[in-house]
């Protein structure tokens, strides 16, 4: 069935294909960001509640969500990683998890500055924003743990098998605003069947997810690039590829 | 459009520093992120670049030698 897939699993071809999909991602990205965040910023109406400062929802939910939808897609490569032994897969994981850790931490940064002026603090240690935290150390710890191997195999499973019990946190973090009471709100756009924000809102809240999905693959494809560079520095391939770039 | 003016779009009725300090430092973090992945890339160019030249340095030493 995955018989097509497999030439990929040849480091060459997987940076072939990152080059192929590059720009459509970019394009994504460009789009989604720029049609996203000017209708949210400029025509959105404001909040009848929470005024202009509502605007900040524009990054914080896209960051949020996706910084969530990064981390299973991360462990997800781990698993294919470590059932199917592919170092390109290992090596998606690894390119996955700053690129999920910067869009944790801009969540949080952008959940604590919208906090401030409708909580009255940046931070409160409530289980929505305890569970995100700790959602960054996670990622953290599948970096820190994969740099620490020499042998980039190993560094693999064991970062593959840290990212996938970390897979726990993931349903923690959505339904901590149903099981505990927390000062953050409930979810507004992913209840099934009635969401509860106005469409003048909604619609480019949408746009501007689907802008940080592609910035989200762009930044992963240019990391992965990289990835793969470093770990096959003395094939021959990568050195004409290289020198070629330098003379260029 | 939600602003009558370019100062009420900066004043983000009241709460412009909060709604600026989220876009800039996103945007920020954003950008220094991709200039750490040119750095990288740049790094691992000069090192295959680098030790290219070396091979062909020794290379010529070899064959100065075998004259």
């Amino acid at each position: 069935m995955f018989v097509w897939l497999h030439p990929y699993a040849k480091t060459e071809r997987a940076y072939a294909l990152c080059n192929t999909l590059m720009p459509y991602f970019l394009s994504a990205a460009i789009l989604g960001l720029s049609v996203g965040l000017v209708w949210g910023m400029l025509f959105a109406p404001a909040d009848y509640q929470q005024g202009d400062s509502f605007r900040i929802i524009y990054i914080h939910v896209p960051s949020a969500i996706l910084s969530m939808g990064t981390y299973v897609a991360m462990a997800i490569a781990g698993l294919v990683g470590l059932v199917w032994q592919w170092k390109t897969a290992y090596m998606s994981m690894i390119a996955m998890a700053p690129v999920g850790a910067l869009m944790c931490f801009i969540s949080l940064f952008t959940g604590a500055a919208w906090g401030k002026p409708m909580w009255g603090t940046w931070w409160i240690w409530d289980a929505r924003l305890t569970s995100q935290l700790i959602l960054l150390f996670l990622y953290l710890g599948v970096m820190a743990l994969y740099y620490a191997f020499n042998d980039r195999q190993q560094a693999g499973k064991a970062a593959a098998i840290i990212a996938l019990i970390g897979v726990i946190n993931i349903p923690i973090i959505h339904y901590s605003v149903e099981w505990w009471n927390t000062l953050h709100q409930g979810s507004t756009i992913t209840k099934i069947g009635k969401p509860s924000i106005a469409p003048s809102m909604k619609w480019p809240l949408l746009v501007s997810i689907a802008g940080f999905m592609g910035l989200i693959g762009t930044l992963t494809l240019m990391q992965l690039k990289n990835v793969i560079i470093e770990r096959e520095l003395h094939r021959p391939w990568v050195k004409q590829l290289l020198s070629e770039r330098e003379t260029k | 459009m939600a602003f009558d003016s370019f100062a009420d779009f900066i004043a983000m009725g009241g709460y412009g520093f909060f709604v600026w300090l989220s876009y800039g430092v996103s945007f920020l973090s954003i950008v220094l992120y991709i200039t750490y992945i040119k750095r990288q890339k740049r790094q691992l160019t000069q090192h295959v670049v680098a030790e290219q030249a070396r091979e062909a340095r020794i290379a010529a030493a070899k064959q100065s030698q075998e004259k």
